[in-house]
């Protein structure tokens, strides 16, 4: 397939096409180019100058909004970025990438990488498996699973602040609900100062931010498994499958598309922690809980490094770029065959 | 981002809840506010190009822009009464007031200085802002308009609102840190007089906790109240200069510094705070204030503000009443400060550089031993100018206030003093010293590195 020939239909498609070869003037702007449908393409045609114009009404307020509001901040921040600045106008000096290279050397922030990475995988592991788990428990004609749904749901309602809040005051170490309940069943040597310990901190966060989403997980998980038709299962159970090889044969590789959203949700949310955190912790103590969004909001707004918080702006949003792409073009591209249209018909 | 103690202390639980926040905010955020960062500079740039209005003060007539953050009673009335006197006496002028919550009062300042433009009044702590407004030609020289009256005020904290010499704004306010305690704990672990120095005070320590008591209540999460031990020590074994001086040279690497950090760490090493303390707040129900107001550990390092606090967040609601004394820092032996050197702050205001001339003869009304009279009376400052000071009733405050009056030198809090980032740096280090995961040495390197940057 001619890559030139499908520039026109790749321009047109707005912001996200914008990697595709301009349209040659060519073939676009001559009059041999108008309404030619060309037999071998499928249906096909060459825009009228007239539908260029429709065009570009119907595109300009959504490239202008898209613009004012993504890409211009995108750019400000990168420029800024290069900027040692403490935030008033006029202070400003430009130092390339010395904020970047800083940024290398920090060790809170190299730290949030780790802690980062540390959330992903427990994510992954822990809080989606116990989601999968729930979802198909809920499946099961048990007696008041609707109530069991609503109740599992219930905490993806409350704000990430307010469940925070309401877990500050479960882990106090004095009279909180968690240690309270630990000696109560006589363990009281499990009783921990979890958020002031610098080491149970992260895990502490980590139960909180499960205990926030797992009810979201749970109902994808449960949407998809109800969408399997029961045939297939019957069949498979007619043919003698047991109900591990049932799950690991049918159900798993049916409900593939929504686990791998489940993970891109997943990790791209845990790159992105931030309210939960702030209110539980600040990052504290000694960074222990700390993850990039914190550190550039304390830089940002607390030491006024507007500069070097820019800098891990960036890195974050180039993190997650880097990430979304990647992760769209190797593990999600199976699940979008078919379902995107795709310029020149076959990838 | 800043303790604006005096303005709200007499003011309701809720207002007390926000009070003596450091410039770590503790105030959620949502993920909004995150765009904020590249918001809030497309946002500047957008702005810059509009509102330029100046107080213009053409044939006799001005507008005073008055920013201010005494958004509760009593001040907030106080302030009201004090703008209508003096337009009643003042015809032509025109005084608008603008309350604002610290927090707001903080983004909205940003959001207006960031295009340039300042109102003609607003509330300063001095220090490293009021010189980083300066340097960005916010602030107006009222140096020459105060010159003939200044010397009503008490001299100790004008300093901070000077940059190179000259006034910026001036204090309305100020007040001191120093250790508030609870005479009945003191007595069960027979201690019969507070510290006086820092052997006694780590004896003190001792005693209490083999008494049983937890001898001292901290908000480590918010780490700013951890910074007034080390700044304290420092002003006590390098002298009352020490400070500012190695800000001014970049070098913390000093012997006196490193003492200073070390005794610290002999006083953490004792593990005289609460349980969890590196979580807790100060200003919560489970925080420091709330500890020692319910009589749960014996004493807390806190500002003027600590009382009413403590107060605030006891579950009587009425604090510890005439069991709680107070007692200044003790004295290190073979160091070079006095125990008269004090540490801590207040409030001011500054004048923004398009400020009318009627401005700075309003600020001074404020400033009127009258004005300052009823502000002391209502509990709410600890007045600056002279002659006010007896009109303050609490005896916990009139202690304060005496203190202030005879001390010998007067540094500001740190956070405030200098410019954020070198000041979040010493909370963090700091804090990182009293976690166990940062040597003396290493606190004073990253201070350093912060300085020089």
């Amino acid at each position: 397939m001619p890559r030139s020939a499908d520039s026109a239909f790749g321009a047109a498609r707005g912001p996200a096409g914008g990697v595709r070869p301009a349209p040659s003037p060519a073939t676009a702007g001559s009059p041999a180019a108008v309404a030619v449908v060309p037999p071998a393409d499928g249906g096909r045609r060459w825009l009228s100058s007239r539908g260029w114009g429709t065009i570009l009404i119907f595109l300009t307020p959504a490239l202008l909004l898209f613009g004012l509001l993504v890409i211009a901040p995108i750019a400000l921040a990168a420029y800024t970025s290069l900027l040692d600045w403490n935030g008033f106008r006029g202070t400003e000096e430009f130092i390339g990438l010395e904020n970047f290279r800083r940024l290398l050397e920090d060790e809170v922030f190299v730290g949030d990488l780790r802690r980062g990475l540390i959330l992903i995988v427990l994510s992954v592991t822990v809080q989606l498996p116990l989601a999968l788990g729930l979802a198909l428990l809920l499946n099961q004609p048990i007696r008041g699973r609707a109530v069991y749904r609503v109740m599992f749901f219930a905490p993806y309602v409350l704000a990430e602040v307010i469940t925070a809040v309401l877990f500050q005051m479960v882990l106090s170490p004095n009279a909180g609900l968690a240690n309270q309940v630990l000696s109560g069943i006589g363990l009281g040597g499990l009783a921990e100062e979890w958020l002031s310990n610098t080491s149970t901190v992260l895990y502490a966060v980590f139960v909180v931010i499960t205990w926030k989403y797992f009810g979201f997980y749970m109902i994808l998980f449960l949407a998809a498994r109800q969408s399997i038709p029961a045939e297939i299962i019957e069949a498979a159970a007619v043919d003698g499958a047991t109900g591990w090889n049932t799950f690991r044969h049918v159900t798993l590789p049916l409900l593939g598309p929504t686990i791998r959203i489940a993970v891109f949700l997943s990790i791209i949310g845990t790159i992105q922690l931030f309210d939960a955190v702030w209110v539980l912790t600040e990052g504290g103590p000694v960074n222990a809980s700390e993850t990039m969004a914190i550190t550039m909001y304390r830089y940002g707004f607390e030491s006024f490094e507007v500069g070097y918080a820019s800098a891990i702006s960036i890195a974050m949003f180039l993190i997650s770029l880097v990430f979304a792409l990647l992760y769209q073009r190797f593990v999600l591209r199976r699940d979008m065959e078919g379902a995107v249209t795709v310029i020149g018909g076959k990838r | 981002m800043f303790r604006d103690h005096r303005s709200r202390r007499a003011g309701t639980p809720t207002a007390a809840f926000e009070l003596g926040k450091g410039q770590l905010m503790t105030t959620p955020i949502s993920r909004r506010s995150l765009l904020g960062l590249a918001g809030a500079t497309a946002g500047a740039a957008l702005l810059g190009a509009c509102g330029d209005d100046k107080g213009t003060d053409s044939g006799g007539n001005a507008t005073i822009e008055w920013w201010h953050i005494s958004n509760t009673d009593p001040m907030l009335g106080i302030w009201q009464q004090a703008a209508n006197d003096f337009m009643a006496k003042n015809p032509g002028v025109t005084i608008k007031i603008t309350p604002l919550a610290n927090e707001a009062f903080k983004s909205k300042l940003t959001t207006v200085t960031q295009s340039g433009n300042a109102p003609s009044l607003f509330s300063s702590w001095g220090g490293g802002v009021l010189a980083q407004q300066v340097d960005a030609g916010l602030l107006k020289d009222i140096s020459a308009d105060i010159s003939s009256w200044v010397g009503n005020l008490a001299p100790v904290s004008l300093k901070y609102y000077q940059v190179d010499g000259k006034y910026y704004g001036l204090p309305f306010d100020s007040g001191m840190v120093g250790f508030w305690y609870n005479k009945d704990l003191f007595a069960k672990a027979n201690i019969t007089n507070p510290p006086a120095t820092w052997t006694e005070f780590l004896d003190a320590v001792r005693n209490l906790k083999a008494a049983g008591v937890t001898p001292i209540a901290l908000g480590g999460k918010d780490k700013w109240p951890t910074h007034f031990y080390w700044s304290y020590l420092a002003l006590r074994i390098g002298g009352a200069e020490s400070l500012e001086a190695a800000m001014r040279d970049k070098n913390f690497e000093t012997p006196d510094l490193l003492t200073a950090t070390q005794k610290l760490k002999e006083l953490f090493d004792l593990q005289p705070f609460q349980k969890g303390f590196l979580a807790a707040t100060y200003d919560k129900p489970d925080g420091q204030a709330a500890l020692v107001g319910n009589g749960k550990a014996a004493m807390e390092l806190m500002g003027q503000f600590a009382p009413s606090n403590q107060a605030a967040f006891s579950q009587s609601k009425s604090g510890l009443g005439d069991k709680l004394g107070f007692f200044p820092f003790p004295s290190v032996e073979g160091g070079k400060g006095k125990v008269s050197d004090i540490f801590g702050g207040g409030n001011g205001f500054a004048v923004g550089k398009d400020a009318p001339p009627k401005t700075v003869e309003f600020l001074k009304y404020l400033l009127d031993v009258e004005v300052q009279r009823k502000g002391a009376a209502s509990g709410a400052i600890l007045p600056v100018t002279k002659g006010a000071e007896d009109a303050i009733k609490d005896p916990n405050q009139q202690v304060v206030a005496k203190t202030v009056n005879e001390s010998t030198a007067f540094q500001l809090y740190l956070d405030q003093a200098w410019e954020p980032k070198v000041g979040q740096q010493v909370n963090d280090s700091v804090t990182e010293l009293l976690a166990g995961k940062a040597t003396p040495d290493r606190v004073l390197k990253s201070i350093n590195n912060a300085a020089k940057r």
